[in-house]
């Protein structure tokens, strides 16, 4: 329940109801596909319903006799734009060129092959079915590991061993780590492939005006900036001729951090036919088309001894990459060596990635993005060598975390931890779980034959990117705060927020340091007209590197307005706060709104000082954050079904400062709801033949509202010295903290039956076949 | 070939020529100019289409113009009434019930008929009476607490 704040309070740290709100839950909120213009047309995308296939002919003469069509483009009319995007790079990666539609070949299911331009969409879909494409089919592959094999079928004839990089990452002395340990325990782990499956698809509009020679695409993206500039270097355009708007958009999960083939098309059809166009993605086309998450299979092994302390780890990874490199695909899998520690403080460690073609659409950044599957394999193999040794997996872990005195702490993997209290976080889940009385209620349900278990995870992540010279495309924010001739404020943000409520979070910054009421800030982002260039929104970066960029802006801005306020007041001793500048000797005030007329009216300006009252700031954040926290999850597995209850969910996350713990909470509930799809309901199925099986709603189950337990949340506040605000970061926590802590209470139920890993997704059937076969993979 | 229908929404009566196979999720966002009910899926799954015709909550994609011809429709635009939110719209916006929002014009329809055929139900029977509406921002926690808000304050 939120709050409701009068003017004297501070806004920071309260539950305040959103200011996004009322656009939304009355239906009046602008997405792409709401967007209507004169003259739109309607594209629809003709896609290989081959894996993988040469391209003999496609006749498209049908299609174009329609008196509704307008044109057809294929991949010869389009040489001269792309490729399609790879921003992330390594050392020897091979990047196949992305073209934006199919020139002689497919790679995967779905692939673009043609462009339907119609008056109507209706008709633009009908069309589709007019265009003959004539095709030799290839042998394909979908499996990263039959991939790897001798004699796999190539996925790029180029590469025949289907192998697009390989990554090393090593330190401390790995082989002595295993020679000296008293226990080493080794894993297959799988985190599956998923599909983000934001509720709104994609869409793009573009509208060329020839006149101005200048275009905007209007998509639901994560990214507008960085997708104006690569969209504009693909088509070929000067940047400054390109406006890119990102207007309400329907969720992204990282599925819209992406430049897409679409964007740079709908671009080039716009200019072609001097029309609006408008494509919008069916959910059959974002499930074949849109990156997928995840696709990783871990060859895991753990070295510890037998009082628990771990030795280390070593890792063979091998990454599923699909048939191309989107945005950020190769980067992802090395995000997840980063993470491979997890919170422990073990030195010795030894990872390979092998990142593999498949036929299958690239795999990306989906929620947690390389960390979920680090934590994953981490968190569950803590829990085998616990469980090995015949160890609490709570004890375990206290054992092995890094200590509060040891930050900043230099991991193994190059990283520094800024702050955290790993402790105090499991202890506080322990406490609100009540742990022990768990266990015992867990003895008593084994001895009754129930399968009851307990699974904790302790995470932790990498948040708030980043540091410039470790982000591929930069890793600031850009804020500028402006307060108007009348004395409200309007706030630019480079962030771009989609649900992540950040115009309601930035204002309660400006209403604090500014002394206004929340209804007279106004937050605009999205829209590269209106904003100075920025980076967006995803990485759990939003408010940590956006949110510090609008308080620094506001600290020079409140430089201004003091010297304003110092030349109304004739004084030069001068505060400024709850919305006045006050002479200090007289007591005499002047408000924010007088001010803020005075400095446009400029009439008589402060010595040094140039009209208005507006700040710009650009923040270059000096680290990553390091959020943390414990999940404790009791299910109980029915055995004759094989079905999953879980009976509690509790999650104690430390973000470091919260400014609004009622969106906090909401961003932890949607997260550990996206973890528990992974642990027991989604997965991503291609046939041996590279098609989707899992092709709509129906077949892939993200959770419903049933699907879903009531998770009880709570919170230790450990603050981050790399910001002023002391803000971490939070999008992106109960997704990663939540698959290990379902898997790990799962396992626990079924340890009675010598179960020691089972792969996701936990679905009824997997856990039915394993106790009909006593455990017994 | 078109043909001609009557509708009424949201209280206003309209009269148009249309085509068939044009769908009331296209009929209303493309012809009327209502574009608070979203197309999520295209296949009656998720929701984000759902309006209420002539009292009942549909989904606006798996049903045909013409066979709203003569009935009463409701969409989310037509649901604050004098400029006062629903308590359904109010409790959603309190609770914090919906991040990207875009199947909250669904759901909050969903939400409605749900509280009109059992005025004070349990959570177990608020998830159930969801499970038609899918949301993957939220967890469906608050929205649950939402409807628990909206149904005490209508008096159930």
């Amino acid at each position: 329940m939120a709050t409701t704040i009068t003017k004297t309070e501070t806004f920071v740290g309260k539950r305040i109801r959103r200011k996004e709100d009322p656009r939304l839950i009355t239906g009046t909120a602008t997405y792409v596909d709401d967007i209507q213009m004169p003259g739109m047309h309607y594209a629809a995308i003709l896609r290989s319903p081959h894996a993988a296939a040469r391209i003999l002919a496609i006749r498209t003469d049908a299609a174009l006799r329609h008196p509704g069509v307008v044109a057809v483009f294929t991949g010869k009319d389009v040489e001269g734009i792309g490729p399609v995007p790879c921003g992330a790079s390594l050392p020897g990666l091979r990047v196949p060129y992305h073209s934006v539609l199919a020139r002689d070949r497919v790679y995967f299911v779905g692939h673009p092959v043609a462009v339907v331009v119609a008056r109507d969409r209706y008709i633009a879909r009908d069309a589709l079915d007019w265009i003959e494409v004539d095709y030799e089919p290839l042998p394909a592959v979908a499996d990263p590991e039959k991939a790897l094999e001798p004699g796999a079928p190539a996925v790029h004839p180029e590469w025949p061993d289907n192998i697009a990089f390989t990554y090393h990452q090593e330190a401390g002395d790995v082989d002595k780590a295993f020679a000296e340990a008293d226990v080493v325990v080794k894993q297959r782990i799988v985190s599956q492939r998923l599909i983000p499956t934001a509720l709104e698809t994609r869409g793009v509009v573009a509208d060329w005006r020839s006149g101005e020679k200048s275009l905007t695409i209007y998509s639901s993206t994560q990214i507008p900036h960085l997708m104006r500039t690569l969209v504009a270097q693909a088509l070929g355009l000067p940047e400054n001729r390109l406006r890119v708007v990102a207007p309400e958009v329907g969720g992204g999960f990282g599925s819209k951090l992406n430049v897409y083939a679409e964007e740079i098309l709908m671009g080039f059809v716009a200019m072609k036919i001097g029309k609006p166009i408008k494509w919008i993605e069916s959910r059959r086309e974002n499930f074949l088309c849109t990156i997928h998450g995840r696709g990783h299979v871990d060859y895991f092994e753990i070295a510890g001894k037998r009082d628990g302390t771990i030795l280390g780890l070593k890792l063979k990874l091998i990454q599923d990459l699909g048939a191309y490199h989107q945005l950020l695909t190769p980067a992802i899998p090395t995000l997840s060596v980063l993470m491979m520690p997890g919170i422990y403080r073990f030195r010795n460690i030894r990872a390979e990635v092998i990142g593999v073609f498949t036929n299958c659409v690239p795999t990306d950044a989906y929620r947690g993005a390389g960390r979920p599957e680090a934590t994953h394999g981490i968190e569950r193999m803590v829990d085998m060598l616990a469980a090995e040794i015949g160890m609490d997996p709570a004890e375990i872990r206290f054992k092995n975390f890094v200590r509060p005195d040891e930050f900043p702490y230099a991991t193994p993997t190059g990283l520094s931890y800024d702050t955290g209290n790993y402790a105090t976080a499991l202890e506080k889940a322990m406490e609100v779980a009540g742990y022990h009385q768990l266990r015992e209620e867990q003895k008593k349900a084994r001895q009754e034959g129930r399968l009851f278990g307990i699974g904790i995870s302790t995470y932790g992540e990498i948040c708030a990117f980043g540091p410039s010279p470790a982000t591929p495309a930069g890793g600031w924010e850009s804020a500028t705060v402006r307060v108007e001739p009348t004395g409200k404020v309007t706030v630019l943000t480079g962030s771009s927020p989609h649900g992540q409520g950040q115009e309601t979070t930035f204002a309660q910054l400006v209403c604090d340091e500014l002394g206004v009421d929340i209804d007279d800030v106004v937050v605009q982002h999205g829209d590269t007209a209106m904003v100075p260039y920025g980076i967006g929104t995803f990485g759990s970066r939003a408010t940590a590197v956006g949110g510090t960029a609008v308080y620094f802006a506001l600290q020079a801005l409140k430089e201004k307005i003091k010297k304003f306020g110092a030349t109304l007041l004739d004084s030069d001793d001068v505060s400024f706060s709850g919305g006045v500048c006050i002479c200090n000797k007289t007591g005499r005030t002047v408000s924010l709104a007088e001010i803020a007329a005075a400095s446009y009216r400029a009439a008589k300006l402060p010595p040094g000082t140039e009209p208005g009252l507006v700040s710009t700031y650009f923040w270059e954040p000096p680290n990553f954050t390091f959020p943390f926290g414990a999940h404790i999850v009791v299910t109980e597995v029915d055995r004759e079904t094989g079905a999953v209850e879980i009976k509690r969910y509790v999650a104690v996350d430390d973000c470091g400062k919260v400014i609004n713990p009622l969106l906090v909470e909401g961003q932890v509930h949607g997260g550990v709801a996206q973890g528990l799809g992974q642990a027991l309901y989604e997965q991503a199925v291609y046939d041996d033949n590279g098609q989707l099986v899992t092709g709509e709603l129906m077949d892939y189950a993200i959770p419903k509202a049933t699907m879903v337990p009531r998770i009880e949340t709570d919170r230790t506040e450990t603050p981050t010295p790399v910001n002023p605000l002391g803000i971490k970061g939070v999008g992106e926590a109960g997704t990663i903290a939540c698959s290990p802590a379902v898997v790990n209470s799962v396992v626990d139920a079924l340890s009675p039956l010598g179960v020691r890993h089972i792969d996701m997704p936990l679905v009824p059937e997997k856990l039915w076949r394993l106790i009909q076969k006593g455990g017994q993979a | 070939m078109t043909h001609a229908i009557t509708v009424t929404i949201n209280g206003k009566p309209y009269a148009h020529q249309v085509e068939p196979r044009l769908l009331l999720i296209h009929y209303l966002r493309d012809v009327v100019g209502l574009t608070g009910p979203h197309i999520g899926c295209e296949t009656s799954i998720c929701g984000a289409c759902t309006v209420m015709v002539d009292g009942k909550a549909v989904k606006a994609c798996t049903m045909f113009a013409v066979q709203a011809d003569g009935r009463q429709i409701l969409t989310i635009e037509g649901l604050a009434t004098d400029g006062r939110y629903d308590p359904v719209q109010e409790a959603f916006w309190n609770e914090h019930a919906l991040q990207c929002g875009f199947c909250t014009p669904g759901m909050i329809l969903a939400a409605k008929q749900l509280l009109e055929r059992n005025p004070n139900p349990t959570e177990e029977e608020i998830r159930h009476g969801l499970e038609g509406n899918l949301c993957r921002c939220t967890g469906y926690q608050h929205i649950v607490n939402a409807v628990r808000a909206a149904a005490a304050r209508m008096g159930g």
